[in-house]
């Protein structure tokens, strides 16, 4: 589909003027302090987008959609550490557009959200943003304006770094994956409206019944089906929208983008996940790939065979192959309904074999929530999850109990947990041991060759951002919604519905997301780093994007140091459109701090 | 009875208007409204029986937002050799949640079969319960009251190809002979569908029976017309949702 133009060999500037002095706005001061706060060369250069309606053509459907330049993916922005970014936004669209920087530490005015950073772009407008780039690393840009996200309009960021990066490498390239649909993201969310299972073509059907009862037993099947069917909830609920072609850098499996290398090079894979809704498991089979960078920063570097990339997160992988052979590109989708291919090889034309689809996880009552800390239910928090099938019924007494949201799980009590069995058949779980699933999740990776699967606890940080310090307070978020009705929200309530979250600038504050639905829920704040604590201490990782898996807790640290107003949603694009997002305050900042971007984040 | 059609006339739009005025609008709401709007046919069927054909519709059109929405349901038994509808009816409905999985609906219903015009005021409950089941209970409020319950299940044969088993019961709490309605002698009707989801979900054709039957006084109303108190149909026809 569409251009292709990505890769180091194919550079494809945008009208990069030389440098220039010319400040005439408020940007000037803030610019100019920066240069002096960073020592940052002065230099400026400046790029022009348009905002478009596009062709999208994958093989499997062909669509209008929206993309940047007149193609979707949009141009790579590559830019430099320390130049002042000057971007020109002609919105050719005949409705309001937006771009936001995703990843990018910068004045809030900047950040591209409509409603919270600015108006957004009308109908033929230019508008011109102007930053400083004051990190280096893999990010991506996209629209934050209605559906348009979904339908095409997002492109990558490159940033070169000032100084030389722990690692070494000969080329590079984007790749970017997305899961284009033939389907409107206005049509998807209206009929998940209509219907929550609408997309979901991967339901228990009476086949699998007598499978499954062949297998374990009738008794334990109608258990099984009786304890989902009393929560009104599905095993199979991985992937809300399924249906869509799996694209890297834009091209169908069938299409099959292909990086060139020469035997012997290492090649650095910039994986950008730009999919309204779905996560990837990645793997080039016959290559090790050695993770350096994870969301843009640096990371102390982890051999894997395979890795999970969830919506919005970027990583950065090494691989050095030495044979004269082509290597597939594989990106399962985790509900196992889709795999983008892509190649590596020596010379154009040149293919791999393409592996089967894995079968698909199932999820277990782990993920349903049954595992929360902050459940108010005491007799909850010992519980023995590796032995639910024979929990004890007197702790779930009247066989129904009250989640913290005044969510009623019914008969959870009545109900053998037979559910629990896929774990065992499921995904493999705990081969990789990864601890931010909740004990016994059915979506714990493995990898396809049996080897090493990336966990979040394997993230440390090259060089921290931030001196390490204890957090001056704690704010819980509980991840809540509701799956029949396609409701999506935080603490019980929708974004249309919530005051803002306030924090006061020099904070340090600790969030606890508590995920009480049976989805992912990749959390991504604007505007200021997202201190993953993934129990590596002064290197925990800083990151922008952090899944919360079904059922699960999570803690990140924040150090306030943006003032302005952000937005702070769930990235899985349905999700934040049906609610699930904050606007956060940052109040209190010293008037020199005054969009003053602080931390600098990347190599 | 023909002054029933005028009075409906003017209250539907009435309750409409009302129940639309009573919507607050919620603060900084990122959507207009309404957010979002739908239309879902459950039935749209050719019925062959021994008697009469009969084509029959059973749809809802919804507007509104989570909080809210307005629903025009409508229900049609169209007899081919009478050349006339045995029964029309149209309910403007509003539903809102009432709990995790159910809704609380209120509205009108106006019947206008030939012979005989109807209106009613509507209370109930619907959702799915838990087993998946859907579940629409309502009362009609008039001075011939009656209840009317109805329940439905999807059995996923493949993915694609679905079983939907259906269950409408109706309850005449009171005697009204002009509409062959016997205080207390229900209507029960049963359907098997056998679909298959040709496009997406938004068009799925399927074949089945569909079975009637009156009882007690209402079966005896029948008999006294020189009609039959139960029918079996053949049925062919379309699930649509768009």
């Amino acid at each position: 589909m569409c251009r292709d133009h990505r890769g180091t060999p194919p550079v494809d500037y945008i009208a990069m003027d030389t440098p220039m002095i010319g400040h005439r706005t408020a940007a000037a001061a803030v610019a100019l302090a920066t240069l002096v706060a960073f020592d940052i060369p002065a230099t400026a250069a400046t790029y022009d987008l348009t905002v478009d309606r596009v062709t999208i053509e994958t093989g499997d459907f062909t669509r209008t959609g929206i993309g940047y330049n007149g193609a979707t993916p949009g141009p790579v922005l590559r830019f430099r550490q320390g130049e002042e970014v000057t971007i020109n936004v002609t919105n050719n669209l005949d409705e309001s557009t937006s771009i936001h920087w995703h990843g990018l530490i910068l004045p809030f005015e900047q950040d591209g959200v409509p409603g919270i950073s600015y108006p957004g772009i009308a109908p033929g407008e230019t508008f011109t943003y102007r930053f400083p780039i004051i990190q280096s690393g893999t990010y991506w840009f996209h629209s934050h304006s209605g559906f348009q996200e979904p339908d095409g309009a997002y492109g990558s960021i490159v940033i070169e770094p000032e100084a030389r990066e722990p690692f070494r490498y000969d080329r590079d390239y984007v790749v970017q994956l997305t899961d284009a649909h033939p389907h409107s993201g206005a049509r998807i969310f209206r009929n998940l409206k209509a219907s929550a299972d609408y997309y979901n073509r991967q339901q228990q059907t009476l086949l699998d019944f007598f499978r499954d009862a062949s297998r374990d037993g009738l008794a334990a099947t109608i258990a099984d089906r009786r304890a989902w069917g009393e929560m009104r909830m599905m095993p199979t609920d991985i992937e809300d929208v399924q249906g869509f072609t799996p694209l890297i850098n834009g091209q169908s499996p069938a299409q099959n983008w292909t990086g060139l290398f020469a035997p012997g090079e290492r090649v650095r894979l910039r994986f950008i996940n730009s999919s309204a809704m779905t996560y990837f498991d990645i793997r080039i089979p016959g290559l090790e790939m050695t993770v350096v960078q994870a969301d843009g920063n640096n990371v102390q570097p982890v051999k894997v065979d395979e890795f999970r990339l969830a919506v919005a997160e970027t990583y950065d992988v090494i691989v050095r192959p030495m044979d004269d052979a082509a290597y597939s590109i594989i990106a399962e989708s985790v509900g196992r309904t889709a795999m983008a291919r892509g190649t590596l090889a020596p010379r154009e034309g040149m293919t791999a074999e393409i592996p089967e689809l894995r079968p698909a996880p199932l999820l277990t009552m782990a993920d349903m929530g049954m595992a929360h800390e902050g459940m108010d239910h005491g007799s909850m928090a010992g519980m023995d999850h590796g032995a639910m099938p024979g929990m004890d019924q007197g702790a779930m007494a009247g066989g129904a109990h009250v989640m913290p949201d005044g969510t009623v799980m019914e008969g959870m009590g009545g109900a053998p947990m037979a559910g629990m069995d896929h774990s065992a058949h499921g995904a493999g779980a705990g081969q990789t041991g990864d601890t931010s699933y909740a004990p016994g999740s059915g979506l714990v990776p493995s990898a396809a060759n049996g080897g090493k699967f990336l966990t979040y606890a394997d993230l440390k940080a090259q060089t921290p951002l931030y001196p390490p310090r204890p957090a001056t307070r704690e704010i819980e978020l509980r991840l809540t919604g509701n799956m029949e009705r396609y409701i999506w929200s935080i603490d019980g309530v929708k974004y249309a519905d919530a005051e803002p979250i306030r924090l006061r600038y020099g904070e340090r504050v600790r969030f606890k997301f508590i995920n009480q639905t049976m989805m992912k829920h990749p959390m991504h704040l604007h505007g200021m780093w997202s201190i993953l604590d993934n129990g590596n201490g002064e290197w925990n990782p800083a990151k922008h994007t952090i899944s919360v898996k079904p059922g699960s807790t999570v803690t990140m640290e924040v150090e306030v140091d943006a003032p302005g107003a952000w937005a702070f949603h769930c990235h899985l694009a349905y999700h934040m459109d049906a609610g699930m997002m904050r606007k956060v305050i940052v109040e209190g900042a010293p008037a020199e701090a005054a969009s003053l971007p602080r931390a600098r984040g990347g190599a | 009875m023909a002054g029933h059609r005028s009075h409906a006339a003017a209250l539907v739009p009435a309750l409409l208007a009302l129940a639309l005025l009573s919507t607050t609008p919620a603060q900084a709401m990122p959507h207009s409204w309404p957010e979002f709007w739908g239309v879902q046919v459950e039935q749209l069927e050719y019925r062959l029986g021994d008697d009469t054909d009969v084509f029959a519709w059973d749809f809802d059109a919804f507007v509104g937002s989570d909080e809210r929405r307005f629903v025009w349901r409508s229900e049609a038994e169209y007899a081919t050799d009478e050349d006339a509808f045995e029964q029309l009816e149209n309910q403007a409905r509003v539903t809102q949640p009432i709990s995790e999985f159910f809704d609380l609906a209120y509205g009108l219903r106006l019947d206008t079969p030939e012979g005989a015009t109807r209106l009613h005021g509507l209370i109930g409950i619907q959702g799915l319960a838990p087993q998946w089941f859907e579940i629409d209970a309502t009362l009609f409020v008039s001075d011939t009251p009656f209840a009317r319950f109805e329940t439905e299940y999807e059995v996923l044969i493949t993915n694609r190809l679905n079983l939907v088993p259906s269950l409408e019961l109706t309850l005449p709490m009171v005697d009204d002979e002009g509409i062959g309605a016997g205080a207390w002698g229900p209507k029960l009707e049963m359907g098997l569908r056998l679909g298959y989801d040709l496009i997406d979900r938004s068009f799925t054709p399927y074949i089945g029976v569909h079975y009637e039957r009156l009882f007690g006084q209402t079966a005896d109303y029948a008999r006294d017309d020189g009609e039959e108190r139960d029918a079996l149909f053949f049925v062919v026809g379309a699930r649509l949702l768009f």
